[in-house]
């Protein structure tokens, strides 16, 4: 098999999945039906794109997997998400921010990406890319409302992003295999997005008057499967019915 | 004869006439107040009734099931918006209503102050309480008051849905291992009685049903619905093979219908004045979600009138 698509398309998928993995664990406590219904529409399209990635992945990878063997059934180590996403829900602030941070990463990297060599990459990419809009604009204009609405939202944005901001430069710094599938002219090189990545995010954070430090999480290397301690508790959770009723239909 | 009781009469003779009542109309109060209660209560249903259900997702078994569970609640919360709004046309807001929900004035359906234990209740909830919901709901798309009317046309396509996806739930669980079907066995044990109590008190001891009736709110007796939902589902349970945990349950050749045993109505009380296994839990948990939420509601009335004031500033 070929592994290096296999772990692309694992890079790409655990970051969806975990993300969605957070924000559906609000469903039904946000602060207003509407952001409660908006924040699930965002879990929902993050879990139509894992399947996508993962239905592919489970033909590479072959023999007896699927895209829930994909989904559940790897160790901690062998998931390849981006810190950032696993980043718990710690106020409606840590989460617009983390979503922020993450949407507008993701826009562009899917616009890249639809210009991928590998058909069923750029496939997904076509489709995520709508919903990947959606999202940004939804984030963005909340980061707006909290940062410039009251000093309390001011001040409670402004401490998500000196947690979270030093997580975002994972997003845009490649590992051996993402450069290696951009060589392949299949995957993105991140180092072309990172411009646009910080002008749009920066922007947006200093129109409302937030300041992100230019600070560097150096630990976090999610994308090489390693994870804070947080992630093993998600995994415990989306793992458990696979787990205690193995190889059963559901 | 006064204006009152001829205002009154002609109102009566267009409900009579099957005609809706629109939020303009003029209504008797007591026709307002009995419909305020009612739709805030079912609408505090919708979005409680997710709490149940969502204790599930962060666990569901596959990505497919995860997917159609996080669409069922969401589509919840949607039935709650479209309640919410339906009630605010009788003259009273959403924070009045969220108000009376956290306090505890209001209530919300019984059945969601019952745990979910494990993944067949996913399926359990689908099939009974979705169901129970829908044979009440469909009487109500004829109901009197247009836009309570209007929302439950709408509901009711997606609840139907919901049913199907319950019941295909626990059919696959019916056909999967042993230990699936037992699982499936324990939800229909744990929520059968519960469902037949959403239909509420016994017609002798209802006393509502009668005005209900005449406005048309009601068109079936709470026995009659639940007679109806008995009917439908106890070959719905045979067919995925599991027993439906009342001894006395029969086909009644001479009345048409399935005999079936006593509810025990002292839980039914019991979980109405709040002791039922996860009253204090469900509200605690909505009452956290608002007020956690404040600063996040402030901020954004703080910030859409800043941008108003630098529109008219700009227009100035
Ligand atoms: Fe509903
Ligand atoms: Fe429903």
């Amino acid at each position: 098999m070929d592994q290096d698509l296999y772990k692309y398309l694992l890079i790409l998928g655990d970051n969806s999945m975990i993300l969605g993995h957070r924000l559906s664990e609000l469903c039904g406590h946000g602060p207003t039906l509407e952001t409660d219904i908006a924040l699930t529409n965002i879990s929902l399209d993050l879990f139509g794109q894992v399947r996508s990635y993962y239905q592919y992945a489970a033909k590479i990878k072959g023999e007896e997997s699927t895209e829930d063997s994909i989904a559940f059934l790897r160790t901690e180590r062998q998931y390849y998400n981006c810190i950032l996403v696993e980043q718990e829900n710690t106020n409606f602030a840590h989460v617009i921010v983390r979503q922020f941070l993450f949407d507008a990463q993701h826009q562009l990297l899917l616009e890249s990406l639809t210009q991928s060599q590998d058909e069923t990459i750029a496939a997904i990419a076509q489709k995520s890319l709508k919903e990947s809009k959606y999202h940004l604009r939804f984030s963005s204009e909340w980061v707006k409302r909290l940062g410039d609405g009251t000093e309390e939202s001011h001040q409670k944005t402004q401490e998500a992003v000196e947690h979270l901001y030093p997580f975002a430069h994972e997003l845009v710094t490649n590992t051996s295999i993402e450069t290696r599938m951009n060589e392949k002219g299949i995957g993105t090189n991140l180092d072309d997005l990172k411009e646009e990545y910080y002008k749009t995010v920066i922007d947006v954070f200093e129109e409302v008057g937030l300041v992100a430090k230019d600070l560097k999480n150096r630990f976090a290397k999610g994308k090489s499967g390693q994870h804070t301690e947080r992630l093993g508790y998600i995994l415990g959770e989306l793992q458990y019915m696979q787990r205690a009723y193995p190889n059963m239909q559901w | 004869m006064s204006p009152e009781i001829k205002l009154e009469d002609a109102f009566q003779a267009r409900i009579d006439d099957e005609q809706k009542i629109e939020p303009k109309d003029w209504m008797p109060e007591k026709y307002r107040k009995t419909h305020i209660r009612q739709i805030s209560q079912h609408a505090h249903s919708e979005i409680v009734g997710m709490l149940p259900e969502g204790n599930w997702i962060t666990r569901a078994p596959s990505l497919k099931r995860k997917l159609g569970l996080l669409a069922k609640v969401q589509d919840e919360a949607g039935h709650g918006l479209y309640l919410y709004s339906a009630a605010e046309t009788l003259g009273i807001s959403r924070d009045e209503l969220f108000d009376q929900l956290h306090t505890g004035k209001a209530k919300y359906s019984s059945i969601f102050n019952y745990p979910t234990l494990s993944w067949a209740d996913i399926g359990a909830i689908g099939w009974l309480v979705d169901g129970a919901a829908i044979i009440n709901q469909v009487m109500l798309t004829r109901t009197s008051y247009g836009p309570y009317a209007r929302a439950m046309v709408r509901i009711c396509k997606e609840e139907s849905f919901h049913q199907r996806q319950g019941y295909e739930i626990m059919l696959t669980l019916c056909q999967g291992m042993p230990e699936q079907k037992a699982m499936a066995q324990d939800a229909l044990n744990r929520f059968w009685w519960p469902s037949l109590m959403m239909f509420g008190p016994r017609d002798s001891d209802s006393p509502n049903t009668e005005q209900s009736v005449k406005w048309k709110i009601k068109r079936k007796t709470n026995d009659e619905l639940r007679q109806q939902f008995v009917d439908i589902t106890v070959p719905q349970a045979e067919y995925l093979g599991i027993t439906i945990p009342d001894p006395d349950l029969k086909w009644n050749e001479d009345r048409g219908h399935y005999d079936f045993g006593e509810i025990d109505w002292e839980e039914f009380w019991q979980v109405v004045k709040g002791n039922g296994p996860c009253n204090k839990e469900r509200l605690k948990a909505r009452v956290d979600a608002w007020e956690e939420g404040a600063w996040v509601r402030e901020a954004a009335v703080a910030y859409s009138t800043k941008i108003k004031n630098n529109e008219v500033k700009r227009t100035a």
